[in-house]
């Protein structure tokens, strides 16, 4: 009795982490899928189309997750096939510094010019 | 002295600005994937057409010329207007076609080989596109050209013409 007792809690434990390494695997597959353009459809992302397209996609990010790829892996992956425009959120690049490097630009010489007329006033 | 310095910084500041929306306003919104790709053969596996077997990549391309993977199917329009310029590729001598037979029903697919003939040396079965997404194939028909160092050099997206296939004759010259 306490042999069977020992092994439906380790069967227990074992099944459990089974469920919760699966809901984390699905959880990181949507969330990887959203962030992935649906390139032949208009404005959606992998995750909200039904494209014959998004769902080999789905697929495939899938199987790269089950073989054990992290984000940034299955995302490199994507970027070799079909470029940076697959990805929503795009990575610092040479194309791209403009994009990030702007805002901050923006809020240096906003900062500049107002402290230049507070003391200006003052 | 300062004042005219703070003009100065305002002008470059705007002029930099207007540069900027300019060059991206000037630029088109439309995506347009590149053809002039340099990329690795994707590893993989696959299964036979003919023989309903399983093959690897290592397998399909063995020998030391230039390869067109042209993605098809049965159900595909545009597939069969590309055909026949398969069918006359086919008989060039330096270049070998494997077909990748997309999301397609087998027997619908064996009648369209049967009926409009076969240019290919191999075909390989892509039951769910995923192979398809290996090559980086949008979708159907996809043409590919591989060099003789296995590397991915040419992507024709939609159905092949004759001033693609001049375009390949040449390459492989």
């Amino acid at each position: 009795m306490k042999y069977l007792n020992i092994f439906l809690i380790i069967f227990l434990l074992i099944g459990f982490s089974q469920l919760k390494s699966e809901e984390k695997n699905s959880e990181l597959k949507n969330k990887i899928l959203k962030n992935i353009r649906c390139l032949i459809c208009q404005g959606q992302s992998v995750y909200d189309s039904e494209s014959d397209f998004a769902s080999s996609i789905k697929l495939i990010v899938n199987e790269k997750i089950n073989q054990g790829m992290s984000e940034d892996q299955v995302y490199k992956f994507l970027r070799e096939k079909y470029g940076n425009w697959v990805i929503y959120d795009p990575k610092l690049s040479k194309n791209s510094y403009i994009l990030w490097l702007l805002p901050l630009l923006l809020f240096f010489v906003g900062g500049a010019i107002i402290s230049k007329i507070l003391i200006f006033r003052n | 002295m300062k004042n005219k310095f703070s003009i100065f910084v305002i002008v470059i500041f705007l002029t930099f600005c207007f540069v900027i929306f300019y060059k991206g306003l000037d630029s088109s919104n439309i995506y347009t994937p590149k053809n002039n790709i340099e990329t690795n053969l994707p590893i993989f596996k696959a299964k036979d057409f003919i023989t309903n077997t399983d093959i690897d990549s290592a397998t399909v391309f063995t020998e030391e010329s230039y390869y067109i993977v042209n993605i098809w199917a049965s159900w595909c329009v545009p597939c069969r207007k590309e055909h026949p310029l398969l069918m006359e590729l086919s008989k060039n001598q330096l270049i070998k076609l494997i077909g990748l037979n997309y999301m397609d029903n087998l027997n619908n697919a064996k009648k369209f080989i049967n009926e409009l003939g076969n240019p290919y040396t191999q075909i390989l079965i892509d039951k769910d596109g995923t192979l398809a997404v290996e090559f980086g194939a949008y979708g159907v028909p996809e043409t590919f050209l591989i060099d003789r160092n296995k590397k991915i050099i040419k992507k024709f997206i939609g159905p092949i013409n004759k001033k693609i296939i001049e375009e390949i004759k040449l390459i492989i010259k």
